[in-house]
């Protein structure tokens, strides 16, 4: 007994991934540096002064570090037999934070006890995961199948939809992130493109006129068509069916009813037109242009009901983040100045950056929450393109690595679980610095590893690590 | 294992590294290629420096300024960016104590660290200018200028209403005020706030790290001009306000004077007073208080809006009109008078007389007759009924309710309901000797002295009214809401209006107030005597004049002060005299009133 137990835990140190370990330790160190920085003043210049955040910071990594040690500890199989414990309790402590977590800017994320706070969505990050992956494994599900989606689907959807009750949009879109993971088991590329299909026309909604963005689609659904069929005639044939349906109704509102508008138009052309094909469709066995169809139709509904819900139904300071994100407003003073500095700040870092430190903007405390939130904001104004690239070329190499163990995994749970680690880090990683960067909404989400806070590097410590353990047993015959 | 999947590996691979394409072409965009990020390390720091407008101007009916603006300086801080600074020699240079130094940047900190707020208020120029040239030593502060009132003449205080910082709970309420921002408190700075505070612009600036102006950001492309608040045009005859405030100088009570073809306000005195310089500047606060807290003098109570006071014999036309539209009187009918009517006395007087003599003479026994007549009119089927119908006149006068003029604060007065009555004797119990005192404005009856002065107005116009104004324009388009352009007509023909202006020049010429009587302008006018159960009776006076074409209508109420012919009817005179002429026929009436001092009667009523 005794020897196996030693045997074990050699296994484990030579089984665990090295690599993963290093990136990891990196870009925490590299975190505390750029707090040290972010917060920096000369009264209180020792680099463990607790009363400061690189103090505390210094705390939780020594913390984390024993965190990752148990995690290791503990025998492989504990986390596969505990998954749906760990998920209930998570989703209980999410629960519990939206009717008695502690109000902070208008969000119920935290629960506050004495003076000791947790915010459990960072935790529940990982039990999602975790359940996400023990669900697809025990059963076999076929994704294929509808009985099998709806299960996934509500897992995951079941915390997302608890933390917008806080709320907190920024961790309820990692959770949709998941669905990264449910493609490669096996879900209908249809609705992965569907989804990444709603992201591009969420923007181009925003950014251009209804109208053109409706016939741009219909365009590129032609030449989509021509594309799969390669009939000449058939393209023609069809554009000609529709520009008839189309011209007839347009004249008829022009002169008649005066009151439907040409995006309504269009749609009733291309419904009728559609139906008019229904029989070739049918005759043919043509599915590749009925799922074009369907898209086409189904995107230009998304369209219109997105820009409807936009100006109709969002808070007008949603409305305004986005508004200043895509350029059409210019408001220095309100929602605008946290993007506008952390840009500037960025941008002033050039390529070198301005040195440890010497950052002006970081110095005088112009960009808000630079320690969590905007923590990238220091990495750019003081290492330049250099640094943040740097930063952004750890994480890429993090993500391709554990992309890489997860497929080497002989279980499907550790390796589902993988792909969990992998979505989980890679959304918050983009959105977080898409945001610093003015490319993506202000979302308040923390830099994996990086970022000021207990609750989110123990968070991702534990993600993380969970994983690694798994991998160091992949040898053994599992679960 | 599903091997069929695993070529998707590929696709979520390639997602991620063109994300992270996308964010590396991004910071590369920015940091690299674009030079406007690219600013040199110490001026990359942005102050945002609001313009502060200047509040609009108040002239008075003839161009003359009565408030403008000074300029101050607020002195900020922005508690984030101060470090390292020379406590000690700061506090030198503005001469405060250290304690605080550290007790204003406290509020500051808890405020905000990050966005500025205001460490002193409204430092002297002498300070501002040694500041100025040290300021480069002390980061995080800097200076914001702005503008306070300023006061042509000591007048006027209750009219303009005074300004003031704005408190917390109305930046909650209202989103467009800041702290730190200035917002106008009663009178003309209340009811005109939106047109006089203008619109706030801001400048933002490139500061470097020892707080040095670099220039502007972007070129000033994003910065704001500020608007200036529109100037005011009052109706307010600033050299008659002056003269109606000396007059009731020492006394209590309150003038209103209304020119009656535009119902604009030539003078509103309401004593005593206080000068509205007083509310001005860093000693605002102390002197509000200290205004607030006399509970003798009362000189923030503004007594032409918001005093109720019973109308006494002054009530007598209206009641005399009333009784002649109902065809319950006629010019020709007389009414016998033996020193009163039943238990309402009246004193010696010729009799028999019309409606003229009564008025001149001020006789309650023919205004208790006629009153009685018109409760008891057979036309209607009760009391109560013919009652309602004398109310519904009284409103179209503007009693009984708010007249909706543009000044905020504002009695509706009070003027009896039948149901009031009902509620009091029992329906159908009350008769029209229950209420004979209303027959000469006293009982239950209440009106401010801006109600009496708007039905004197009516009488001097012959049967309407405009709705009194403080303000005749408003900016450079001379707007004014419309509710002050409409005519209030009066169900009353103009013939029997002609009947009381006859009685009322007759007060002035041989009746009751032939002691105020001018030499070439034909006044008005109607004593009053307002019984006042904690003392001595209110002396009361409405006139208008010259009697044809009139120019000024007016009421005077003076505390205590007893028969309306001794103290309000000089003072109505001579204001009426000074409006028209300018200048002072009778000296010795001028002097008695100036030299007149009532306060003592005044606290020994109080006692």
């Amino acid at each position: 007994m005794r020897e196996e137990s030693v045997k074990r835990s050699v296994n484990i140190w030579n089984g665990i991934d090295k690599t993963s370990i290093v990136l990891f330790l990196l870009l925490v160190v590299l975190g505390w540096i750029n707090i040290y920085a972010a917060v920096f003043n000369e009264e209180h210049a020792g680099l463990l002064d607790f009363s400061q955040r690189y103090g505390k910071q210094f705390i939780w990594i020594v913390a984390s570090l024993i965190l990752a040690v148990f995690i290791v500890i503990i025998d492989n199989r504990f986390y596969f037999f505990f998954s749906w414990f760990i998920y209930g309790t998570c989703m209980l402590l999410l629960i519990l934070v939206v009717i008695f977590g502690k109000e902070i800017n208008g969000a119920r994320s935290w629960f506050e006890f004495r003076g000791i706070s947790l915010q459990p969505s960072e935790l529940a990050k990982f039990g999602t995961a975790l359940a996400l992956a023990s669900y697809l494994n025990t059963r076999k599900q076929d994704l294929t199948r509808l009985s099998a989606m709806i299960p996934a689907a509500a897992i995951i959807l079941f915390p997302a939809i608890l933390t917008l009750l806080q709320p907190d949009m920024g961790s309820a879109i990692v959770y949709f992130s998941l669905f990264m993971v449910l493609f490669r088991e096996g879900m209908s590329p249809y609705i992965f493109v569907s989804g990444l299909l709603m992201i591009v026309l969420f923007f181009l909604t925003l950014l251009t006129n209804i109208l053109y963005l409706t016939i741009a689609l219909i365009i590129i659904a032609v030449i989509l068509v021509w594309f799969t069929t390669r009939k000449w005639k058939l393209v023609l044939f069809g554009t000609g069916i529709f520009l008839l349906i189309a011209g007839t109704i347009y004249l008829l509102d022009h002169y008649i009813t005066k009151s439907i508008g040409n995006e309504m138009v269009i749609f009733i052309s291309l419904i009728l037109s559609g139906a008019a094909y229904t029989f070739y469709i049918y005759n043919k066995r043509a599915a590749s242009i009925l799922i074009i169809y369907i898209f086409l139709i189904g995107s230009i509904i998304f369209v219109n009901a997105f820009d409807y819900a936009f100006n109709n139904i969002l808070p007008k300071h949603q409305k305004d983040r986005v508004n200043i994100l895509l350029g059409f407003k210019t408001d220095l003073h309100g929602t605008g100045y946290n993007v506008n500095q952390s840009i500037i700040s960025i941008g002033s870092g050039g390529f070198g950056g301005k040195g440890f430190l010497q950052g002006t903007q970081t110095k005088f405390k112009f960009v808000p929450k630079q320690s969590s939130d905007f923590i990238f904001c220091t990495v750019g104004e003081e290492w330049g393109f250099l640094g943040s690239g740097t930063i952004i070329g750890l994480y890429l190499a993090l993500l391709l690595r554990l992309i890489s163990l997860a497929e080497r995994q002989r279980s499907d749970f550790s390796r589902i679980y993988g792909y969990c680690v992998v979505s989980i880090l890679f959304t918050h990683i983009f959105l977080n610095i898409g945001m610093a960067i003015g490319l993506v909404p202000v979302i308040g989400i923390p830099l994996p590893f990086l970022s000021y806070g207990g609750s989110s590097l123990w968070g991702f410590t534990i993600l993380l690590f969970i994983f690694l353990r798994l991998d160091a047993s992949r040898t053994e015959y599992l679960l | 294992m599903k091997d069929s999947f695993i070529n998707r590996k590929y696709v979520i691979m390639a997602l991620i590294v063109l994300a992270t394409l996308g964010l590396l072409v991004r910071l590369f965009i920015i940091q690299v290629v674009k030079s406007s990020y690219r600013l040199s390390a110490e001026n990359n720091v942005l102050r945002y420096i609001t313009q502060y407008p200047a509040r609009g101007l108040i002239y008075d009916r003839n161009g003359k300024l009565i408030v403008f603006n000074q300029a101050a300086y607020d002195l900020m801080v922005i508690p984030a960016q101060v470090s390292n600074i020379d406590t000690t020699g700061f506090c030198d240079l503005l001469g405060i104590s250290t304690d605080l130094f550290r007790k204003q940047l406290r509020i500051a900190i808890n405020y905000s660290k990050r966005a500025p707020s205001v460490f002193l208020k409204q430092v002297s120029n002498e300070t501002y200018a040694k500041f100025q040239e040290k300021m480069f030593l002390y980061s995080g502060f800097y200076v914001q200028p702005r503008t306070l009132r300023k006061y042509s003449k000591p007048v006027a205080a209750h009219i303009l209403g005074y300004v003031s910082e704005v408190d917390d709970g109305l930046i909650k309420k209202n989103p467009y005020y800041k702290p730190g921002d200035y917002i106008g408190k009663s009178g003309i700075e209340e009811s005109y706030e939106k047109d006089l505070r203008g619109r706030r612009g801001v400048k933002i600036f490139l500061v470097d790290v020892f707080s040095r102006i670099k220039g502007s950001y972007e070129k000033g492309k994003l910065d704001t001009l500020a608007v200036q608040g529109s100037n005011i045009v009052s109706g307010i005859d600033l050299d008659l306000q002056e003269y109606g405030e000396l007059l009731m100088k020492n006394k209590r009570g309150s003038v209103v004077a209304i020119e009656p073809k535009s119902g604009e306000v030539l003078a509103l005195i309401s004593s005593p007073d206080y000068d509205p310089a007083l509310l001005v500047g860093r000693v605002r606060s102390e002197n509000f208080a200290k205004l607030q807290g006399d509970s003798i003098l009362q000189p923030l109570f503004n007594r032409a809006l918001m005093a109720s006071y019973p109308p006494g014999s002054a009530f007598k036309p209206i009641n005399g009109l009333i009784g002649l539209q109902e065809g319950v009187i006629t010019p020709q009918t007389l009414f016998e008078c033996h020193r009163g009517y039943l238990f309402v006395g009246c004193h010696a007087h010729p009799s028999p007389l019309s409606i003229v003599g009564a008025i001149g003479n001020s006789c309650n026994a023919y205004f208790c007759q006629t009153y009685r007549r018109v409760l008891e009119n057979p036309a209607y089927n009760t009391v109560a009924d013919a009652y309602f119908k004398w109310k519904s006149y009284l409103n179209e006068f503007g009693f009984g309710s708010k007249l909706g003029t543009d000044f905020v604060n504002e009695l509706s007065g009070f003027i009896p309901s039948t149901e009031y009555f009902d509620k009091y004797y029992g329906k159908n119990r009350w008769k029209a000797l229950t209420v004979i005192s209303m027959a000469i404005g006293q009982g239950e009856v209440g009106a401010t002295p801006l109600q009496m002065a708007n039905m004197t107005a009516a009488i001097a116009n012959r049967g309407y009214f405009y709705t009194p104004h403080i303000v005749k324009s408003v900016g450079v388009d001379h707007t004014i809401d419309e509710r002050f352009t409409t005519k209030h007509q009066i169900t009353i023909d103009t013939a029997n209006f002609e009947q009381i202006v006859l009685g009322m020049e007759e007060a002035v010429t041989r009746g009751t107030a032939a002691g105020v009587k001018l030499k070439d302008i034909i006044i008005c006018g109607k004593t009053g005597t307002a019984q006042n159960p904690h003392g001595a009776n209110h002396s009361v006076f409405i006139a208008f004049a010259p009697k044809d074409n009139p120019k000024i209508a007016i009421a005077v109420f003076v505390e205590n002060a007893g028969f309306g012919a001794t103290y309000a009817a000089p003072v109505a005179s001579l204001m009426i005299e000074k409006y028209i002429k300018g200048e002072i026929s009778n000296k010795a009436l001028e002097k008695r009133i100036l030299e007149l001092n009532l306060e003592g009667r005044i606290s020994e009523a109080e006692r």
